[in-house]
């Protein structure tokens, strides 16, 4: 998904130099050429966007066509450092199935996701309207996104699920927001693992 | 595309040449051959750092003649949409070489040719020939080019295979690799497939145990059905339906075994067409070298230890209508890859003509070649 990109250098920062990575949904392969550049990391992309598998081609980038929600099968339990999921969560239909793999073969797992518990979108639905913003930028016919979920409702699910939340960074437009994130951050960076 | 826009983006005339070997190769099955020629054609010009070689490989009924047309015929090569100035293997930048393969039957050392031995052609005593010695064979040509590294090794289906064992048996001579509706070993059904072919040509009575040239006959039937159940098995159900559907000739059955539907007419044709012109020793021995490959064999099964010597890197392209080779196929290979943390990308091309998608210029499937030859440095 375009448009968002300072979820990376949160990223980054839980990237360890020269790990692997595994970058799910990694559209042009933006992300993953910026974790070379800091981190020399060894990364592989997934995506099923056609225009987007030559993006990364050109940019030289690994990339895998897949449709995530066929799963990971292939992959070797453990193998990746953290697996990433940059703001492609909500798109997904199978959210738990998704994690799960994503912990299954990363050792963490980094997502990032829109909240829409974010006090503009509730504002939104207060006036009767679907919240169109800059973390959910499309209209409700025509979004890609199929899972609407806040902050709280993600950590529930998390706790639900046996998942341990071992980090998490929440931005309004960019900006860090410490104080009732479900409230006022737009976007939130998980780092998960299990326990 | 007009004639002209044509012209501008054809390698234009071209011819083979022939390159002789005096030393014997060994063979994989314990056999040598003592001395053998390779026909081959090249396009493009090889640069002062001898760089830019690719080396196209070719599937079963493929051979060197790959891009541009011979003076005089009007039939492009096998896969001029590919190679070509402007074209996804691009011959501005590149120096693309075609070669045909050992026992193959167009001009290189086969079973028409005549064994030194015997003074008769060599017929069904031509030593079984493995993708792993056409690899050998192929790197004896790259020596005496003068080309210590190829910028990459492409090749579709069969060619995919000898592609992927370049980067296993000479990682150090080749830094990339396009590995193209293949597979890392055939699946039991796809033997069968080349055994009822095989089957087709062995019980020709015009096959005399291989040694039909002595006897001024061509096994034309068992040919003719070989390349039919070929033929089935390359396109899809969707595409043949799509082609042919249940068109009757006549509009009405007519209660005969003479062409009917219009699907039995496009079969007879393409199996007349190649009994005229392939040979049943090379049939028989192409199918046996791609029922033999199976990298992992000498690994326990495991690919992932079986590639563990390649260096190069990868782009792995499958097509999604392709049932003889399928995308799981692959998968295999792309994940095997990644297992061994090399590079790979790999793309899964919606094209519905089935296995022979690759010898086509599907615009998706041409953006990430031409994308993936653009990025190797030369």
């Amino acid at each position: 998904m375009a448009g968002y990109r300072y979820d990376y250098d949160v990223i980054a920062r839980w990237i360890e130099p020269g790990e692997k990575v595994l970058d799910l949904g990694c559209g042009d392969g933006d992300l993953l050429r910026h974790l070379i550049a800091a981190k020399n990391v060894r990364g592989y992309g997934v995506e099923n966007d056609p225009e987007k598998v030559v993006a990364c081609v050109r940019n030289g980038i690994n990339v895998i066509q897949s449709d995530m929600n066929r799963g990971l099968t292939e992959f070797d339990d453990g193998f990746f450092d953290h697996v990433i999921m940059s703001l492609s969560l909500q798109a997904m239909h199978n959210t738990q199935g998704i994690l799960a793999e994503m912990l299954r073969v990363g050792r963490e797992a980094v997502v990032s996701f829109p909240n829409f518990g974010y006090w503009r979108h509730r504002q939104s639905i207060l006036h009767g309207r679907m919240p169109v913003s800059r973390s959910l930028p499309y209209q409700w016919f025509d979004t890609p996104n199929v899972r609407f979920f806040t902050i709280d409702d993600f950590e529930a699910l998390c706790e639900q699920n046996g998942i341990a939340i071992r980090g998490r960074l929440a931005f309004d437009e960019g900006k860090a927001v410490e104080e009732e994130p479900n409230l006022f951050a737009s976007v939130a960076v998980y780092r998960l693992g299990r326990d | 595309m007009t004639d002209i826009a044509r012209s501008a983006r054809s390698v234009g005339i071209v011819a083979p040449q022939t390159a002789r070997f005096a030393e014997a190769l060994p063979l994989q099955s314990g056999e040598r051959l003592d001395g053998y020629e390779l026909v081959y054609e090249t396009y493009g010009e090889l640069n002062a750092a001898r760089s830019n070689a690719v080396l196209v490989c070719h599937a079963l009924s493929g051979s060197h003649h790959v891009a541009g047309r011979y003076a005089g015929d009007d039939d492009d090569g096998w896969w001029d949409n590919m190679v070509g100035p402007g074209k996804p293997l691009d011959t501005d930048k590149f120096f693309v070489i075609g070669v045909n393969n050992l026992g193959g039957c167009h001009g290189s050392t086969g079973p028409r040719s005549i064994n030194p031995a015997t003074g008769k052609p060599w017929g069904a005593d031509f030593p079984f020939v493995t993708v792993e010695d056409w690899v050998n064979a192929q790197a004896r040509l790259a020596d005496q080019l003068g080309i210590d590294s190829l910028a990459a090794v492409i090749g579709g289906s069969l060619g995919g295979m000898q592609a992927l064992s370049w980067t296993l048996q000479y990682p150090q001579r080749v830094r990339h690799a396009a590995v193209i509706a293949s597979a890392p070993k055939l699946s039991a059904q796809n033997i069968a497939f080349n055994e009822v072919a095989r089957q087709a040509i062995l019980t020709d009575p015009d096959f005399h145990d291989g040694n039909f040239y002595e006897h001024g006959k061509v096994p034309e039937r068992g040919l003719r059905l070989a390349r039919m159940v070929g033929h089935i098995t390359y396109l899809s159900d969707d595409a043949m339906g799509e082609k042919f559907g249940r068109a009757l000739r006549h509009g009405k059955a007519l209660y005969s075994y003479d062409v009917e539907f219009e699907i039995e007419s496009y079969l007879r044709h393409q199996g007349d067409k190649f009994a005229r012109e392939f040979d049943a020793n090379t049939y028989l021995l192409t199918t046996k070298a791609l029922d033999y490959y199976d990298p992992a064999f000498a690994h326990g099964g495991d690919l992932v230890a079986a590639l563990a010597a390649a260096r190069a890197g990868f782009l792995v392209v499958a097509f999604t209508t392709d049932w003889r080779f399928a995308p799981e196929r692959s998968r295999e290979i792309v994940y095997a890859l990644a297992h061994n943390e090399l590079d790979v990308s790999y793309a899964e091309i919606d094209c519905p003509a089935g296995h022979d998608s690759f010898l086509l210029a599907d615009p998706q499937y041409h953006a990430v070649l031409a994308a993936w030859f653009d990025r190797i440095e030369v």
